[in-house]
C-alpha cells in the first residue's frame, strides 16, 4: 500500500485535486446559495469574511467564490470540448495521414508545418479574433489551433505500426482497410492519443483563460476565470482578491490535470518518463 | 526533408507558450513518444560537415520561404472568410457613404483573387499596408516593436538557464534528496501557475503592497525584472525537469561509470562527461522554447504595459487593425523559422555524430 502510494503518490494527489474541481464544476449549485451573476451595488468590493460572501464580493457585489465555482464549470466545459474536438478531428487525420502517405499525408503535414511556424497561443488568438467572441467560438479557435498535434503524433506511430508483421499478416488474410486501420492499428496508438490529450487538456483551459484575460475569448458576465482575472486589473490596488481566487482556481485546476497527465504518461508509456 | 524540423516541432506543439500548464517533450534523441524510430533514424546535420551544409542550408531557408508564404496566405484568407472586410476594418460607427469609399479605396470591389494577387505582390517587397491606427507603414511599426520583445526573450531565457540547469543538475545528483523533492516540486507548480496569474500577484505584491517595482513600463533595470520572472517562469521549471531526467539518463550510462571506475572526482564526472551529453535535450528544449517565448511574450507584454510586438499584436486585433496583424504574423512567423534553423544547426556543433547524414534526407 505504501508502495502504491510511493509510485502513484502524484497521480494519486492529481486525481483528487481533479476530483475536486469535477465537484465543484458540478455541484456549484449545490455548494453556493448565491446566483454568479446576482449583483448587489450596495455590497460591491467586500473583502473575504464578509457574511454570506465567504470569498468577498466583486465590483458589482457579486459573490465571488459563486462566480469562480461556477467558473470551474466555463473551464472544463471548454477544456473537454477542445479536447474531445482534437483528439477525434487530429487522430483521424494522424490516422489517415500515416497510413496513406500520398497527397492526402503530404497536405496534412504541410497544413501541421504552417500551423507549428507560430507560437500556439498566437495562432488561437488571431483565430478567435477573427472568427470572433464567445463561448463557441473560442472552443473552435482553440481546437483548430492545437489538432495538429495529434495528428502528427499519431502519424509518427501509425508510420512504425503498419510496418509490423501483425499488421502485414492482417493484410494477408484479406482484411478489409476500415476494419485494418481501427481495430488493428487504432489500439495501437491509442495510448498516445491518451497521453496527448491528458497534455493538452490543462493546456487547452489555461490557454482559454489567457485569450480572455487578453479580452477576446468568453465575455462578462459569463463566470469564466480568465475574463474574471481581466476584470480585477482595474481593482488591483483596492480588491487583491478577486484576482487571486479565480487565478488560485485556474492553477489548482491545471496542477491536478497536469499530475494526472504525468502520471498517466508513466504508467501508459515508461518510454517517456519524467 | 521537412521531418527533421518536423520532430523538434511537434514536440514543441506539446509544449506551447507561455503560460499553459505542461509536460515538456523529450527530445527525440531519447525515444520519445514524438518521434516514431522512423524519424528518429534521420539524424539532424549541423555545422562542420561541408559538402552537406550549403545545399542544406538553402533547402532550410526555401521551405520557411515557404511556409511563411503559407500562413500568411492562410491568414489573408481567413479574414476575407471573417465577414465584409471593410466592416473588419472600420469602426462601428461609419457613414454609409464613407463605407463605399472606403471600399473602393481598399480595392474591396475586386475579385478576391486579384486581391490576393495585389496582397501578395505588395507583401514581397515588404510593403503590407499602412496601420489603420497609427497611419504609418505597418511593417516598419513592427519592426520598430520586434527589439523590445527580443530583448526581453532573450532576458527570460537567460534566467531560465541560469536558474533551471543548476536546479536540474542538482536534483538528478542528489536524487532523493530534499533539494531534489522541492526543486521538482517547485517545477511542477511552476508549470501549473499561468504567467498572468503570476504577473497579476506580483505586482500586487512588488509594486502595490511593497512598491519596489514600477507595474509596468519600460525605462530602467527594475521595469525588466518582473516581465522577466514571469516570461520565464514557465520555462524554467519545465527546463528543470528535462535537465533532471536527461542527467539522470546519463548518469546511466556507461562512460560515467568508466569515467568513476577510473577515479575521476565526481564533480569532474558530473561537469565534463555527464552535463555535456545531457547537453542535447536541453538545447531542444531551449529551441522550442525561445520560439514559444515570443508567444508567451504576448501576454507578458500586455500585463505588463510593455511596448514590444506581442502587445502591439494584441492591440492591432482588438482595433482590428489588420495590416498590422499581418505585417506581425510575418515577422513572428520568420522569426520562429530562423530560431528553428538555429537549433537544428547547433545539433551538429553539440554532437558530431548527427553530421554524417548532412544533406542526405
Amino acid at each position: 500500500m505504501t508502495r502504491f502510494i510511493g509510485r502513484h503518490g502524484r497521480g494519486v494527489l492529481g486525481l483528487v485535486i481533479a476530483a475536486l474541481v469535477v465537484v465543484a464544476a458540478v455541484a456549484a449549485p449545490l455548494l453556493v446559495a448565491q446566483d454568479p451573476l446576482q449583483s448587489d451595488f450596495a455590497l460591491g468590493l467586500k473583502p473575504p469574511g464578509t457574511p454570506g460572501h465567504p470569498l468577498g464580493t466583486d465590483q458589482l457585489g457579486r459573490d465571488l467564490l459563486a462566480r469562480v465555482l461556477y467558473g470551474a464549470r466555463v473551464a472544463l466545459f471548454i477544456g473537454l470540448s477542445c479536447v474531445l474536438l482534437t483528439a477525434v478531428v487530429g487522430g483521424l487525420a494522424g490516422l489517415l495521414a500515416g497510413y496513406y502517405e500520398g497527397w492526402f499525408g503530404a497536405v496534412v503535414m504541410r497544413v501541421a508545418d504552417v500551423q507549428l511556424s507560430f507560437p500556439f497561443i498566437l495562432l488561437a488568438l488571431t483565430i478567435n479574433a477573427i472568427v470572433g467572441l464567445g463561448l463557441r467560438n473560442i472552443i473552435v479557435s482553440l481546437s483548430v489551433a492545437g489538432w495538429v498535434v495529434y495528428a502528427r503524433v499519431v502519424r509518427g506511430e501509425v508510420l512504425s505500426v503498419k510496418e509490423r508483421e501483425f499488421v502485414h499478416a492482417a493484410q494477408a488474410l484479406g482484411l478489409g482497410r476500415a476494419r485494418l486501420l481501427f481495430r488493428h492499428i487504432l489500439p495501437n496508438v491509442a495510448p498516445s492519443i491518451v497521453i496527448v490529450a491528458s497534455l493538452q487538456f490543462a493546456q487547452f483551459i489555461v490557454a482559454e483563460a489567457a485569450i480572455s484575460f487578453l479580452g477576446f475569448g468568453v465575455q462578462p458576465p459569463t463566470p469564466a476565470w480568465g475574463s474574471m482575472l481581466s476584470e480585477s486589473r482595474d481593482y488591483l490596488y483596492v480588491a487583491w482578491w478577486l484576482a487571486a481566487f479565480p487565478g488560485a482556481a485556474l492553477a489548482l485546476t491545471a496542477l491536478g490535470i497536469n499530475l494526472v497527465g504525468d502520471w498517466l504518461r508513466d504508467v501508459l508509456d515508461p518510454r517517456f518518463r519524467v | 526533408m521537412s521531418a527533421l524540423t518536423a520532430r523538434a516541432r511537434s514536440a514543441s506543439r506539446s509544449g506551447i507558450w507561455g503560460c499553459c500548464a505542461q509536460e515538456a517533450p523529450k527530445p527525440a534523441d531519447t525515444g520519445s513518444l514524438y518521434s516514431s524510430g522512423r524519424a528518429r533514424r534521420r539524424a539532424r546535420p549541423g555545422i562542420g560537415y561541408t559538402p552537406g551544409v550549403r545545399a542544406y542550408l538553402l533547402s532550410r531557408l526555401g521551405q520557411t520561404v515557404l511556409v511563411v508564404f503559407l500562413s500568411l496566405t492562410a491568414v489573408f484568407f481567413l479574414m476575407r472568410l471573417g465577414g465584409d472586410p471593410v466592416l473588419l476594418f472600420l469602426p462601428m460607427d461609419i457613414q454609409a457613404k464613407d463605407l463605399s469609399e472606403f471600399r473602393e479605396r481598399l480595392g474591396f470591389n475586386d475579385p478576391v483573387a486579384v486581391q490576393y494577387g495585389r496582397f501578395v505582390g505588395r507583401a514581397i517587397r515588404g510593403d503590407f499596408g499602412e496601420s489603420l491606427r497609427y497611419k504609418q507603414d505597418a511593417l516598419g511599426l513592427v519592426l520598430e516593436r520586434l527589439p523590445a520583445t527580443l530583448y526581453l526573450a532573450l532576458a527570460a531565457l537567460g534566467l531560465t538557464f541560469l536558474v533551471a540547469v543548476p536546479v536540474g543538475v542538482l536534483s538528478a545528483v542528489r536524487r532523493g534528496s530534499l533539494f531534489d523533492f522541492f526543486g521538482m516540486g517547485a517545477a511542477v507548480l511552476g508549470q501549473a501557475v499561468p504567467g498572468f496569474w503570476l504577473g497579476l500577484m506580483l505586482i500586487y505584491l512588488f509594486s502595490v503592497q511593497l512598491g519596489w517595482l514600477p507595474t509596468g513600463g519600460t525605462g530602467s533595470a527594475r521595469h525588466f525584472v518582473m516581465p522577466c520572472v514571469v516570461l520565464a517562469s514557465f520555462y524554467a521549471a519545465r527546463m528543470a525537469r528535462i535537465t533532471r531526467s536527461s542527467v539522470l539518463d546519463t548518469l546511466n550510462e556507461e562512460f560515467v561509470l568508466t569515467a568513476r571506475a577510473k577515479g575521476l572526482a565526481e564533480r569532474m564526472v558530473i561537469a565534463k562527461h555527464a552535463l555535456k551529453n545531457s547537453a542535447i535535450p536541453i538545447v531542444t528544449l531551449a529551441g522550442l522554447d525561445t520560439g514559444q517565448l515570443l508567444g508567451g511574450a504576448v501576454i507578458t507584454e500586455t500585463i505588463f504595459a510593455w511596448p514590444g510586438l506581442g502587445r502591439l499584436t494584441v492591440q492591432a486585433l482588438l482595433n482590428r487593425d489588420f495590416p498590422v496583424v499581418l505585417a506581425a504574423v510575418f515577422i513572428f512567423s520568420v522569426t520562429y523559422t530562423l530560431i528553428n534553423l538555429v537549433v537544428d544547426l547547433l545539433y551538429g556543433w553539440l554532437d558530431p555524430r548527427t553530421r554524417t547524414r548532412a544533406a542526405g534526407t
